[in-house]
């Protein structure tokens, strides 16, 4: 931004700018979303929280170790950690235009997710056909609401990242497009964090307690 | 403030020669303007009748007077400044561009500062001294604690929507109505059946939750012969208004009668008078049990007074050792006994509760006795409960001073 | 096959015509008169045919100035509700003796303290003071208008949303009757099967996320839009106020989602995190629901700290004295706010060291508050004080303030406060502070910035009256309270023995009738400077010869603020301005870039509320609806590239001349 000044050849101070040129939209967007997804972590520093304090009352009813399949949850992870990478591959590939890559990357990483999704889904069925269902203790409580809101996040941003697909098949990549992208790859790398945490705190440190 | 701290504290000692009267004069002071209108009140917190309540009385006012220190200038310089600096008086200084000042900063910080670090001080002491699971150290500021002092244990139990007392020692127990000798330290073990509640006799000590299936502490002893009110100080629902009690301070002799009297009752106060007991009723009279059963008080905060339940105890033993696993999921039973109003969520299965397991204690002791509770099979659901209307006298009470209460024998 | 009971359940869920309050003779005559005056305001709207006016000029504007407004409307209209509670209380109080019942059941009557508590902070205390920011805070930063202006108008349309709901379980079911923070057990589904905590419970969950979204919003307004020149240490003290206000927003109310979805999975499918049985605490829940409760009473009164650090600044013809340290105190409140909650429960018997440590910082941060306070009181000093309306607001919040602080304090000493929680002590000392602090500063504010907002001043008597009937109604109402706290009276009884009390309850009783009389003025206050707006005019938009931006814009502003982006070179940007000769630009203006108005925000709100009252009532195919159907409205809003226009130049110079002609007639008279 140019500071323009009146009367130019004035010893009076600048009081304003007279050369001014429109506000880029969306130029608090970056620092906007991260605020946002600092406060989506607050909920699950709670519901973390939440599962520490009542990890281990089971009710005299099952344990991790009765319940947790960790082969399973470790494909589960590898599918999302794949789908951050790929979709590291979809920004390289919107870095330099290449629409077509791009979607192919998005696609990609949508199945992955969605991989991610039904084997969760099916490792919930699966306990709550057991009997290991939330309302049996304070621990099986915690543990689908965590691990449950997490498959939510996941969820949304699937229904997210085909509202972009559609937006980018449309539009192209137009700097708004850019900027969602972006703010979704944020989203998309923030819940692979948040489920890092999950994995650690939740399957493997629970087969230890 | 020389009665709170004097024995153990010697930092205190210094002031220990007049602080008492100054005191009690800055005391006076402060509630003079309203002394007309409050001689006929009765300002328990300010002058109570137990040892512990004194030194919290103690407390709060010589947090007040510390804090007085500050608050008065600033409220005279507000005015002062007020009416120096007004528009109208032009011949106030004006500095229309000064703002700021190292040392005043330096002052208005390290004031407040300076009460607070006395302040903490003082608050650190005290909160350990008058840890309400600490026993006591002494029955009032002349005497401490002896051995033979031998300490009442009273066991409360916050209902839905009364109070229940249980006497381990004397095997009885009571409803609405607590007795303690004075001079004696009491031990109060506290838990509640269903909901939050706080234990609180403003003469006698200060207060604590009664939360179930946990158990809290208070310790405190009575001083003065007398009659004094305790309530419940958390709200707790519909009937909470009349959820208060009697404390009778007695001498010990007056005790040991009281005692009597209450052993003479024939009511016995066993699992099943208790699940009666425990169900909502409001204004309840008081009742006197004399015999009760002797592990009543460990079931209730256990919350396995039902029979067949498991006791917390043992479910947090079991979850301790790493749970009953995959078979302690069939270790349920659908809940039959409705206590008030215990529903199942809409999208929930059934209600249940964890059935106990048989254990070798179990074994040891009777069979369990069959309950007389009506069982009512049906399984619960539903959306809601009747509205608990408590105007008995007019049950469309809508206007204005109509209706009495029927609260007899407090 | 299909019965008829099984059908309606499916439609109306557990709605039925017995959920209407019909046996409450109060509830049903309020119903009367609320609805003969909704019906006489829509039908005087539409006679005057004014819903396309508002329609399309305010709800579904993007103007920060516009928002800012109707939160402060919002505000007023629930004080007068959240009031009428209060004073049925006192009532109730001062007549239920000596076996006596009243006149308010316990089902009514347990409703009304958690309606009057749930009300009061969020949608009184919150729609005022997120208001004022929304008004102040872009025109103090020399911005056009927030970071997000879509986002703010969904963000207030869903505060609406959540005080609709909550206004409806007056007539439709009931309210909570669990105390305004619903501790379980007895908001868990045991113990209140109704739909009382649900109200609590959506109406809440709907509001939080714009109070959530707001506060974003207002970071990124501050962070990012701030006029150049304008340094983070060169901000107007009310903004810096409205920074950790909206820092302590985001970081503190995910929490009270996370709560209150926690409480709501318990009560709708049996999950056991805070139940008795099963392994679940409802201790946690305390400690949860205190985490975000005590940061929000910071949230409350830190705005009003800053609007009394303007007032006092600018009625004493001063500057700020100790403008950084004033900064200073207030992050390091904001800090220290998170640090503290636990003090809301010592009496559950967490242990004397846990006890003194959450004691200790409690006071701690009464350092401070008090530096505050002193700095206000050195800015008085050596000036000129001028005691208009809000300049008297801010005297009687100094006297008020200090006293609850002291109270306070006292209740952060663990053992007194072992004798005085959950007293009357402990409610004088809270309201001693919230109408001390916060509803004085939001009185001082809207005194203070209304000529700024519409043009024209504040009817000074009705204004002064106002003042007087809350100040010493306050102290009526309130400090008796304080003395029955001392007689160990608690709170949230109905009904009382004791016949030496009455006197004291009477008092309280008569302070709340003082202060019904203040609201009553205030109304009357608007109403009368409406109708002699033109003698209270002014035309200079800088009618208090004040300090800070936006007096340097005309009243009330422009849509787009400033036609120039101005450049600050001082704390006080625009007495700086004053001082050193600044003219107003009068030529070479541009077209300004602004955003486009959408009637998206009000129907994203209107169905999360209705996806809200769905959940409330199990009525689970309107909530499935109402979810799908915001699902895809807001799907389709992305797919909405008209989001801005520009002010055509030949627009900004009509109203800059338009200005300066007024200025100049101003000027002459």
């Amino acid at each position: 931004m140019t500071l323009a000044v009146v009367p130019p050849q004035s010893s009076e101070p600048v009081f304003y700018v007279v050369d001014e040129h429109d506000h880029p939209e969306g130029a608090s967007t970056m620092l906007g979303f991260w605020i946002y997804l600092m406060s989506d972590c607050l909920i699950f520093a709670m519901l973390f929280a939440t599962f520490g304090v009542l990890g281990g009352n089971y009710a005299a009813g099952p344990t991790p170790k009765d319940l947790f399949d960790l082969p399973l949850v470790a494909v589960n992870t590898s599918m999302l950690l794949l789908s951050s990478i790929t979709y590291g591959f979809a920004m390289l590939a919107m870095e330099k235009s290449r629409v077509g890559a791009m979607q192919a990357w998005l696609v990609i990483t949508g199945l992955f997710g969605l991989a991610f999704i039904s084997i969760e889904l099916f490792e919930f069925a699966h306990m709550i056909h057991e009997g290991a269902t939330p309302q049996r203790s304070a621990f099986l409580s915690s543990f689908f609401t965590l691990v449950g809101t997490h498959g939510l996040h996941v969820t949304f941003g699937l229904v997210w990242l085909v509202t972009l697909m559609v937006q980018v098949a449309r539009y192209g990549l137009i700097e708004a497009n850019r900027r969602r992208l972006m703010c979704l790859s944020m989203f998309w790398h923030f819940l692979d964090v948040v489920w890092i945490g999950v994995f650690t705190f939740v399957y493997l440190m629970g087969m230890l307690r | 403030m020389s009665s709170l701290l004097h024995r153990s504290y010697p930092l205190f000692h210094i002031g220990n020669f007049q602080q008492g009267s100054t005191v009690r004069v800055l005391r006076i002071l402060a509630l003079l303007p309203l002394a007309a209108a409050l001689s006929g009140c009765d300002f328990v917190v300010l002058a109570p009748a137990g040892d512990v309540a004194v030194q919290q009385r103690d407390l709060v006012v010589i947090s007040t007077v510390l804090m007085l220190l500050i608050v008065l200038p600033v409220m005279a310089l507000t005015a002062l400044f007020a009416w120096r600096y007004r528009q109208s008086n032009t011949s106030a200084r004006y500095e229309p561009d000064w703002d700021h000042s190292t040392q005043l900063e330096l002052v208005i910080w390290s004031a407040p500062l300076l009460i607070i670090v006395c302040l903490g001080a003082l608050t650190w002491m005290a909160t350990h001294l008058l840890d309400p699971y600490r026993a006591l150290g002494r029955i009032d500021a002349d005497r401490p604690i002896e051995a033979q002092d031998k300490p009442l244990n009273v066991e409360v139990v916050a209902l839905d929507w009364k109070w229940l007392f249980i006497y381990p020692e004397y095997g009885v127990a009571t409803v609405n109505e607590l007795a303690a000798p004075v001079d004696r330290p009491i031990r109060f073990r506290i838990t509640a059946s269903s909901v939050m509640n706080s234990f609180y006799i403003p003469a006698l000590a200060g207060q604590v939750y009664a939360m179930p299936g946990m158990e809290t502490k208070l310790h405190a002893v009575t001083n003065k012969p007398g009659v004094y009110k305790g309530f419940s100080a958390n709200y707790s629902g519909a009937g909470f208004s009349g959820m208060y009690f009697s404390f009778h301070s007695l001498t010990t002799a007056d005790f040991d009668k009281w005692i009597a009297k209450v052993k003479a009752s024939g009511d016995m106060l066993g699992r099943n008078e208790y699940l009666v007991l425990e169900r909502p009723s409001a204004n309840e009279p008081v009742r006197r049990y004399g015999s009760v059963d002797g592990d009543l008080f460990k079931a209730i905060v256990n919350m396995c007074v039902e029979p067949g339940k498991m006791c917390a105890s043992e479910m947090m033993a079991i979850d301790a050792k790493g749970g009953l696993g995959r078979e302690g999921l069939n270790n349920t039973l659908p809940l039959t006994y409705d206590k008030y109003a215990r529903r199942g969520a809409v999208f929930g299965p059934e209600p249940t509760y964890v059935a106990s397991i048989c254990s070798v204690d179990e074994l040891k002791g009777q069979s369990e006795p069959e309950s007389t509770v009506p069982f009512d099979t049906t399984p619960l659901r539903g959306a809601g409960l009747k509205r608990p209307l408590f105007s008995p006298a007019n049950p469309s009470s809508s206007s204005l001073l109509l209706g009495s209460r029927p609260k007899s024998d407090s | 096959m299909f019965d008829t009971s099984s059908l309606a359940k499916a439609i109306f869920g557990r709605l039925t015509l017995e959920s209407l309050p019909l046996h409450e003779p109060i509830v049903v005559g309020t119903f009367v008169v609320v609805a003969l005056g909704g019906v006489a305001l829509l039908g005087a709207v539409t006679y005057f045919r004014l819903w396309g006016y508002l329609w399309r000029e305010w709800f579904t504007t993007v103007d920060h100035k516009r928002i800012g407004i109707m939160y402060m409307i919002l505000g007023i209209v629930m004080l007068l509700r959240g009031f009428a509670d209060a004073i049925m209380m006192r009532l109730q109080q001062a007549i239920a003796f000596g076996g006596s019942e009243g006149y308010l059941n316990a089902h009514h009557y347990d409703q009304i303290f958690t309606a009057h508590g749930v009300i009061m902070i969020f949608f009184v205390a919150m729609p005022l003071v997120t208001g004022l920011m929304n008004y102040v805070v872009p025109l103090q930063i020399g911005a056009r208008d927030v970071s997000f202006p879509f986002l703010n108008n969904f963000s207030f349309w869903m505060t609406v949303g959540g005080a609709v709901l909550v206004m409806a379980s007056l007539f439709i079911g009931e309210f909570a009757r669990t105390g305004w923070l619903a501790y379980p057990p007895l908001s868990n589904i045991g113990y209140s099967p109704d739909v009382g905590v649900d109200y609590y419970i959506w109406g809440l969950q709907v509001a939080g996320v714009g109070t959530t979204l707001s506060g974003i919003n207002l970071i990124c307004t501050i962070v990012k839009l701030r006029a150049p020149g304008m340094t983070m240490m060169r901000m107007p003290v009310f903004t810096w106020t409205s920074l950790c206000t909206n820092v302590l927003i985001v970081a503190s109310f995910p929490v009270l989602t996370a709560v209150l979805a926690l409480l709501s999975l318990d009560r709708y499918i049996g999950t056991n995190f805070f139940t008795n049985d099963f392994g679940g605490s409802p201790m946690m829940y305390v400690n949860l629901i205190w985490i975000w409760g005590h940061p929000e009473v910071y949230i409350l009164v830190l705005p009003a700290f800053g609007i009394f650090s303007e007032v006092t600044s600018t009625f004493s013809g001063k500057r700020l004295f100790g403008y950084t340290s004033m900064v200073y105190a207030t992050v390091v409140i904001t800090i220290l706010s998170y640090l503290v909650w636990l003090h809301h429960f010592f009496t559950m018997g967490s242990g004397a060291s846990v006890n003194s440590f959450f004691g200790i910082t409690t006071m701690i941060i009464s350092i401070p508050t008090g530096a505050k306070m002193f700095n206000w009181l050195f800015t008085m000093y050596r000036g000129r004080i001028r005691f208009e309306l809000p300049m008297m607001w801010t005297v009687a919040f100094m006297f008020t303030f200090v006293l609850g602080g002291m109270t306070g304090v006292l209740l952060a000493v663990p053992p007194a406060d072992f004798v005085l929680h959950n007293s009357l002590f402990l409610v004088a000392h809270f309201h001693n502070v919230i109408i001390g602090g916060v509803v004085f500063g939001a009185f001082a504010g809207i005194a203070y910035w209304f000529p700024k907002a519409f043009g024209f001043r504040l009817d000074p008597f009705w204004g002064k009256l106002s003042f007087w009937f809350w100040v010493t109604g306050f102290y009526f109402a309130f400090m008796p309270l304080y003395v029955l706290g001392l007689m160990g009276v608690t709170r949230r009884l109905r009904v009382f023995d004791d016949p030496s009390l009455q006197i004291w309850f009477v008092i309280a009783g008569i302070g709340a009738f003082l202060i019904f009389l203040g609201i009553i003025s205030f109304l009357v206050q608007i109403a009368v400077s409406v109708l002699k707006r033109e003698a209270l005019k002014d035309v200079t938009g800088d009618p208090w010869n004040a300090r800070t931006l936006e007096w340097a814009t005309s009243s009330p502003p422009p849509a787009y603020n400033f036609a120039f982006t101005p450049v600050v070179h001082d704390n006080d940007a625009w007495w700086d301005m004053k001082r050193r000769g600044y003219r107003r630009p009068l030529t070479r203006f541009k077209p300004i870039h602004m955003p486009s108005n959408t009637g998206t925000g009000v129907i994203l709100a209107a169905l999360a509320t209705a996806m809200g009252f769905g959940l409330i009532w199990y009525i689970w195919w309107l909530a499935a609806v109402s979810f799908i159907g915001l699902l895809a409205v807001a799907i389709g809003h992305t797919f909405n590239y008209h989001r801005d226009y520009h002010i055509p130049a030949d627009e900004v110079v009509r109203v800059e001349d338009a200005r300066t002609h007024l200025l100049a007639a101003g000027a002459k008279s």
